[in-house]
């Protein structure tokens, strides 16, 4: 069956900004999907609020909506647009919650907008819990057993019914949110409230504990032919209670008989035929008794999932661009194996490695939240590793993550104490990276049953793990290098050590067991991931290493560079990173190099295996990258698009000779390191705020009485802000000196005066060496003091004056020749009483590069790599940046409401995991664009509630006005209330916490705002300011914590009550500024 | 101890042996290298008797990781000549391989030495394929223990080849018996019909136990006969079908197997498997032929081009059938191997008789076309309501004088 015909243009709806449980693989899923469609002729029309993605690059889509993804801005969309189709199971719960929303509200029947790959119905047979058990049941899978309940009176019941442990789960909610599992019945009232209150249709399912089997997922393909394929099973290492995004993972499972396999796949098949998705990829998770077989469904994503991707990278089958394909009519033998060419589509891939995802977490940045694990998940981020053994595959995933290991241990770092190590195991309450402390426990000398007991994980994979403390201490203790026989040297190689860890276990350096390894011929090779085992030539390059015999990633004659991508997503480095390293990598391509990737993240786009000529899934470490210079000799490695991750191997790969292009690793030390910086300053004739270096707290306490109070307090060599503080005297900068920093003379901790309401600016520029262009200048909305990452931003600037636009330009051009950037650079600066201060310069590509890029239409890294290789700017055509007619707005997301207790406080330290982007006419739009897009949605009237710092009274002032103007009714506590009266605006009291019933907690927890602005006092919030923002995080009404956010917010209400929100597509918007159009990712030259 | 893998060709494998190291396996154990793709069903694959002859290596790195099931045999014991694998796991982990023994699984290698079948490991099993896969099937051997490598690479030279041997002499039963085994319990919607409504005659060319599971648990009481059984002992019994199994070698070497099945054509319902399937295209004066490296795996995509539909199979087949050898006057190819395009299953066009080259009983592998077993018992069923009483049909009743209306059932799924 061929394509369809009756098919014209087919809307997309991407999945908004990144979140946990929502990350870059639906930009990888969307941006292949894209792709697909176009290359079949089709129209495509997109919509994404993430400006951070390559599927919003406007050569992908003919028509690319920047706009809040709400059913509302949808229908706007199809009204305009009038597309045939929509394909809703590309873009994330996200796309299929909004998908589902515009069938409901029969929208997509009244403009006659067919629903391809999976429909309504198909969707909420999968989604609703009671519909799937029915399901399933009627086609003999056994199901946990369960109760649903939409009151928490029924939950109770339903608690009676079943018994203690049990686990509760929402309808409807994204990576689990508001599900747990409840032991006591106090956790069981908490937990089922919690989740009948976040779950959209007020349902909540409660069913046995499967705590502790084993879990397993199976990837299905289905053709509307009626044609099933299985394209990976992943088996969790973690057993059942740690959600699978939480779980580390491995494909394909490993503790199945053939018997159990085929029996799982048949289920699988059998399902997805009765819930009737009718084409594309389907996930199904399974529970596992471990002591009996017994095997119960969990649940089925009717979509392309966080596992889809991670099976595509793990098989080489392109899960995404094929669904896209089924959707529009093809069958799976119809279409062609990419990677051999000639065999179909349709077969199940077969892989001959092990594949390893760990997931990535950041509890450090919530030091309130329990670093423990359960139903809901809190990883944002993961890296994955491909070997020819499990070890090898779980030693390089654990060097992947970027969390200072090397492999599983062995390597001299830091433990969790010893006493903790049970607690951390523990299944009813898992902490985090767990298998060092099953390593740990191994090295106590606990048996296995002990170990397997506590953490409930198989035996398997406890085994690999003893297998590999045995080998240490068998082989290596007491021993120098060279008394270790080769062989053993390979076998450790084999599985998976890192010189790193094999110079802490023979007592010497990492530099030393390289150079004696490769003396004795102790070299990787590469292998091919290539869909079915060898069993048929592959003629996609994408590549793991190994320690084996013959190597089969062969150096072709061309010129090339390597592009060193940015490692799992964490805080402060996430997707914008990738989008920059494709970017980098399609330049290439344009300028007829060879481009290399390599990358250990297998959510993104950069790791998609036509994204770049040649793929090496492979950590990002100074060994692993060096192993790679050595076989393909580039021409040139770029580093300064990745993050901080390339970044801080720039030292240790120079000094291996590595041929390193763009701004040199040199000037990058200069722009870290705070002594050259200032001196840097200071020959340039520029203003810095006051500041010093401390290397113990005598020190910084003496720097701060010199430089006076207010003083921010960060370590040297961070991303993301981590630990930085702004302290207000003394005893609190002795407490962060004491708790939060080890400060040595290696390691000194910068002082810097904080600039109390000063507005902070963004800039990015590029730069060839000669020709320095200031690309975009971005003004903060949230004022100096909070993370740059976590700030709004706007673009073009509206209150900076053209003087101080001239002077920024000028400051930013004079470091960016000081600094003989060759790329990209970003430079933060604090502007008060028209002083321009510099913060911080970044010489290597911002998180603002991509927002940047799609507000003024001009790929900023694809200049920036083209600089690289040589080319100038004058020559590429962009010695200026025009400000745009439209105003863009950058908004940031939280992941708070993932995190029970934490505080919502914006402060030094970057919290945010991902972005939206605004776009319309005029800033209250845009503003008002990007609160909806980052889930905030501005009210229009009805009552604020306002409770301000002493700091800030007057100057809310003028903002109540406005909302009383406006309509809104006023609430405020006293304080607040009292300056208010005195300004002649009528407000009402509304009690503390502390002054009895109804107070303003339980004000906020019965919805009656529409609207908080609450700004902090400075300190931490143990009293009223902590559990109004708790409260309004779990009420879901938007707030605001500064007064600039406030401000803008009443902008944009004003902005919302004077029309509707219009949608305009990038495309459009470009063609409104006269920005050429482009076609494509990559844009070759014409052949004359 | 050590153990290395030589080629005819002149490569060789270094590594352990985890198998057994008696003296027959320190002298070498020659065979002819094959891989197999399939990730999970390392005991079935080798307790299959289509690998006679045969030294398997699996794609697959981490193999024994769920040790030895006892329910998992394809027959009475090991039948490969040997095994190559990346890593053999000395720790199984599975409640089945626990309940089998005790608190301990069997390992692999225990199940290996207990059979005498050596197993080398740490092999690039990678780098094995692809020689295989470029340069076509190969012989080899495996020594264990000291060795020198010329003397080993002379050796594998030395080892007879693969084609002239007849394996299925090896492998078949002595005399017919019957077979009395359900269906694995571990089966998705396991079907379990004891009422025994029709009987079976099975050619054991080396027949695995999963079909015999498969024809059981569908109805059938089940009588195996050895591979030279003549067309009227088979006959005696008065059969309502015959099947034609599975097996190992080169189906040109089995012109007694032909013969017999010429005598059984048009008389009874015949349905054959991948050897059975070959013998059934020479019986209809096809011809066969050696593939490079033949089919091994549990992932290969077959087109029923009566339906349009794909299904993934199990295979398991080192030769082929010549689609332009066969009369399409009389014969129809019915299932073709979509990655290569080769012949996956015939049929007569008036005549009761058809086969396939791939594995609906999978074991290991996919299910997807246990259809066939139905479609084999509707065949069945349709020929008894047409025949004259048991005894009338004879072996007079020649070819071709069966349901000439050949009306085909569209597969019942």
């Amino acid at each position: 069956m061929p394509k369809r015909t009756d098919l014209k243009k087919i809307m997309l709806i991407g999945s908004g900004p990144i979140v946990i449980g929502q990350a870059c693989e639906f930009d990888y899923s969307g941006t292949q999907a894209c792709k697909a469609l176009k290359e079949e002729g089709y129209q495509v029309v997109l919509i994404n609020s993430n400006p951070a993605t390559i599927m919003t690059d406007p050569g992908l889509a003919d028509a690319t909506y920047i706009e809040p993804i709400t059913w509302e801005m949808c229908e706007k969309i199809i009204a305009k647009e009038r597309p045939d189709a929509l394909l809703p199971t590309l873009g994330g719960q996200t796309g299929l919650n909004t998908a589902v929303e515009l069938a409901k509200r029969g929208i997509l029947e009244k403009y006659g907008v067919e629903m391809i790959g999976a429909n309504l119905e198909a969707i909420e047979k999968a989604e609703s819990r009671q519909q799937f058990k029915v399901a399933m049941e009627k086609i003999g899978i056994e199901s946990a057993r369960s109760f649903v309940a939409r009151t928490i009176e029924e939950a109770r019941e339903g608690r009676a019914k079943i018994g203690l442990p049990l686990v509760v789960r929402p309808a409807f909610t994204m990576g689990g949110a508001g599900g747990g599992f409840a032991y006591t019945e106090e956790e069981f009232e908490r937990i089922a409230a919690s989740g009948l209150s976040l779950s959209p249709i007020s349902e909540i399912l409660i069913e046995e504990s499967m705590v502790g089997w084993k879990e397993f997922e199976m990837e299905v393909m289905r053709d509307k032919a009626d044609n099933v394929v299985i394209i990976c099973s992943i088996e969790n290492l973690d057993a059942m209670g740690i959600h699978t995004g939480d779980s580390i993972t491995v494909a394909p499972a490993q503790t199945l008989t053939d018997k159990e396999y085929q029996r799982m796949r048949d289920a699988s098949i059998a399902c997805i035929r009765e819930i009737g998705v009718e084409t594309g990829g389907s996930n199904v998770q399974f529970a596992v008794n471990p002591a009996d077989g017994r095997m119960i469904i969990i649940e089925m994503n009717p979509r392309v999932s966080r596992s889809s991707a991670l099976a595509s990278k793990a098989t080489g089958f392109p899960i995404a661009k094929i669904a896209a394909k089924l959707a529009i009519g093809y069958t799976l033998d119809e279409l062609l194996n990419d990677i051999t060419r000639v065999t179909p589509a349709c077969f199940e891939p077969t892989i001959d490695y092990v594949v390893t995802k760990i997931p990535r977490f950041t509890f450090e940045k919530f030091p309130q939240a329990e670093p423990t694990l359960g139903t809901q998940m809190k990883s944002v981020g993961e890296a994955m590793a491909i070997g020819r053994s499990f070890k090898e595959s779980l030693q390089k995933a654990m060097r992947s993550m970027e969390i200072d290991r090397y492999g599983l241990g062995a390597d001299g770092k830091k433990e969790i104490p010893d006493s903790d190590l049970e607690a951390n195991l523990n299944f009813r309450r898992p902490g985090i990276n767990r298998v060092l402390s099953v390593r740990r426990g191994f090295e106590l000398g606990w048996s296995l049953e002990k170990v397997q007991a506590l953490s409930k994980i198989d035996p398997w994979f406890l085994n690999q793990m003893l297998d590999l403390v045995r080998f240490e201490k068998k082989e290596f203790t007491g021993k120098s290098l060279d008394k270790i026989p080769r062989a053993i040297l390979k076998q450790a190689k084999q599985w998976g050590y890192s010189d790193y860890q094999l110079g802490f276990l023979t007592k010497t350096t990492e530099d030393s067991v390289r150079t004696h390894r490769v003396a004795q011929g102790i070299i990787p090779v590469y292998k091919t991931v290539d869909t079915c085992a060898a069993e048929f030539k592959a003629f996609t390059p994408y590549h793991y290493s190994t320690y084996e015999e013959e190597n089969e990633s062969i150096r072709s004659p061309r010129k090339k560079v390597l592009i060193v991508g940015g490692g799992p997503n964490r805080i402060g480095q996430g997707i914008e990173f990738d989008y920059a390293c494709c970017q980098a990598s399609f330049a290439l391509q344009e300028e007829g190099y060879e481009s290399i990737m390599v990358n250990s993240n297998p959510e993104t786009v950069s790791t998609d295996y036509d994204t770049s000529d040649k793929l090496y899934f492979e950590p990002l470490t100074r060994e692993d990258i060096l192993n790679i210079v050595e076989l393909e000799q580039p021409d040139g490695i770029i580093l300064q698009f990745g993050g901080q991750t390339p970044l801080k191997l720039a030292k240790a790969l120079e000094a291996a000779k590595a041929p390193i292009i763009g701004t040199s690793p040199t000037s990058i030390d200069i722009a870290e390191d705070r002594k050259l910086f200032a001196e840097m300053v200071e020959r340039l004739g520029l203003r810095q705020p006051p500041n010093g270096i401390a290397t113990n707290t005598e020190e910084a306490v003496a720097i701060a009485a010199r430089i006076t109070y207010p003083v921010l307090l960060r370590p040297s060599f961070v991303l993301g802000g981590r630990a930085m503080m702004i302290v207000y005297g003394e005893e609190e900068l002795r407490k962060y000196m004491a708790t939060a920093v080890e400060a040595s003379a290696e390691r000194p901790v910068l002082v810097d005066k904080f600039l109390d309401s000063a507005m902070e600016v963004d800039v990015d520029a590029v730069s060839d060496g000669k020709t320095v262009v200031v690309a975009g200048i971005m003004q903060h909305i949230e004022e100096a003091g909070i993370h740059s990452g976590d700030s709004a931003c706007i673009l073009p600037p509206q209150d900076l004056s053209p003087r101080t636009l001239r002077e920024l330009e000028r400051q930013t051009i004079a470091m960016a020749r000081e600094l003989k950037v060759i790329g990209l650079m970003n430079v933060q600066y604090a502007i008060r009483d028209e002083l321009v201060y510099i913060l911080e310069v970044n010489p290597r590509g911002s998180r603002t590069v991509p927002f940047v890029s799609k507000t003024i239409g001009t790929q900023l890294t694809k200049l920036a790599t083209k600089v690289m290789i040589g080319r100038t700017l004058e020559d590429l055509g962009f010695t200026e940046s025009k400000m745009p007619p439209y105003v863009a707005v950058k908004e940031s997301v939280f992941p708070f409401a993932k995190f029970h207790g934490v505080d919502t406080l914006l402060s030094p330290e970057m919290k945010s995991t991902g972005e939206v982007m605004g776009i319309d006419r005029n800033f209250g739009k845009a503003f008002a664009k990007a609160q909806m897009g980052a889930g905030n949605t501005l009210p229009k009237g009805g009552k604020v509630f306002i409770s301000v710092n002493e700091r800030d009274k007057e100057k809310v002032v003028p903002m109540a006005r406005k909302l009383n103007e406006l309509g809104f009714e006023i609430m405020a506590t006293s304080g607040t209330a009292r300056v208010l009266e005195a300004n002649k605006i009528p407000s009402k009291v509304v009690k503390k916490v502390s002054e009895g019933h109804p107070n303003v907690g339980e004000l906020i927890g019965r919805k009656e705002f529409s609207l908080i602005i609450n700004t902090p006092l400075g300190k931490t919030s143990k009293d009223d300011d902590g559990v109004i923002r708790k409260a309004a995080l779990l009420a879901q009404i938007p707030y605001t914590t500064t007064l600039a956010a406030a401000e803008a917010a009443v902008a944009a209400i004003d902005a919302l009550r004077q029309g509707e929100l219009d949608i305009c597509s990038l495309q459009e918007y470009y063609r409104l500024a006269g920005i050429p159009e482009v076609k494509g990712l990559v844009q070759l030259p014409v052949p004359a | 101890m050590k153990a290395i893998l030589a080629l005819e060709d002149g490569n060789y494998f270094e590594g352990e042996s985890f198998g057994a190291e008696h003296e027959a396996a320190r002298e070498g154990l020659g065979g002819e290298v094959c891989f197999n793709t399939s990730m999970t069903g390392y005991q079935e694959i080798l307790t299959d008797p289509s690998y006679s002859g045969q030294i398997v290596t699996l794609t697959y790195p981490e193999i024994g990781n769920y040790g030895i099931n006892p329910e998992d045999v394809e027959s009475k014991k090991i039948q490969v000549s040997g095994l190559v694998v990346k890593n053999c796991c000395e720790y199984p982990s599975n409640w089945r391989a626990d309940e089998g023994r005790g608190k301990h699984a069997w390992s692999l290698s225990e199940y290996l030495k207990k059979n005498n079948i050596p197993g080398i490991q740490g092999v690039d099993t990678r780098r094995l394929t692809r020689i295989l896969r470029e340069t076509g099937a190969k012989n080899g051997i495996i020594v264990v223990g000291d060795y020198n490598v010329q003397a080993v690479l002379a050796k594998a030279k030395a080892v007879p080849s693969f084609t002239y041997i007849d394996f299925v002499k090896q492998v078949t039963i002595r005399t017919s018996e019957g077979w009395n085994e359900g269906e694995n319990k571990l089966s998705f919607r396991p079907i379990h019909d004891k009422r025994a409504r029709y009987k079976i005659a099975a050619l054991d060319y080396g027949i695995k136990y999963n079909i015999l599971r498969k024809l059981q648990s569908q109805g059938a009481e089940v009588v195996r006969f050895p591979a030279d059984a003549k067309t009227e002992d088979i006959l005696a019994i008065n059969p309502d079908g015959i099947f034609l199994s599975n097996g190992p070698g080169d189906p040109a070497l089995l012109d007694y197997a032909v013969d017999t099945i010429k005598g059984l054509l048009g008389v009874k319902p015949i349905f054959g498997i991948c050897l059975g399937h070959q013998l059934l295209a020479r019986s209809l004066g096809g011809a066969t032929f050696k593939l490079k490296f033949g089919h091994r795996g549990a992932n290969h995509p077959v087109k029923d081009l009566r339906t349009g539909k794909v299904e993934i199979t199990s295979q398991n087949h080192g030769f082929a059938v010549d689609p332009k050898s066969l009369d399409s006057k009389d014969v129809e190819v019915t299932h073709v191997n979509l990655n290569d395009q080769t012949v996956a299953g015939l049929r007569h066009r008036t005549l009761p008789a058809y086969s396939v080259q791939y594995h609906p009983e999978a074991s290991p592998g996919p299910k997807d076309s246990h259809y066939l077993f139905e479609e084999f018992f509707a065949e069945i069923e349709k020929h008894a309501s047409k025949s004259v009483p048991a005894e009338a049909a004879g072996a007079a009743r020649a070819p071709g004088a069966g349901d000439s209306s050949a009306a085909r059932k569209s597969a019942a799924r």
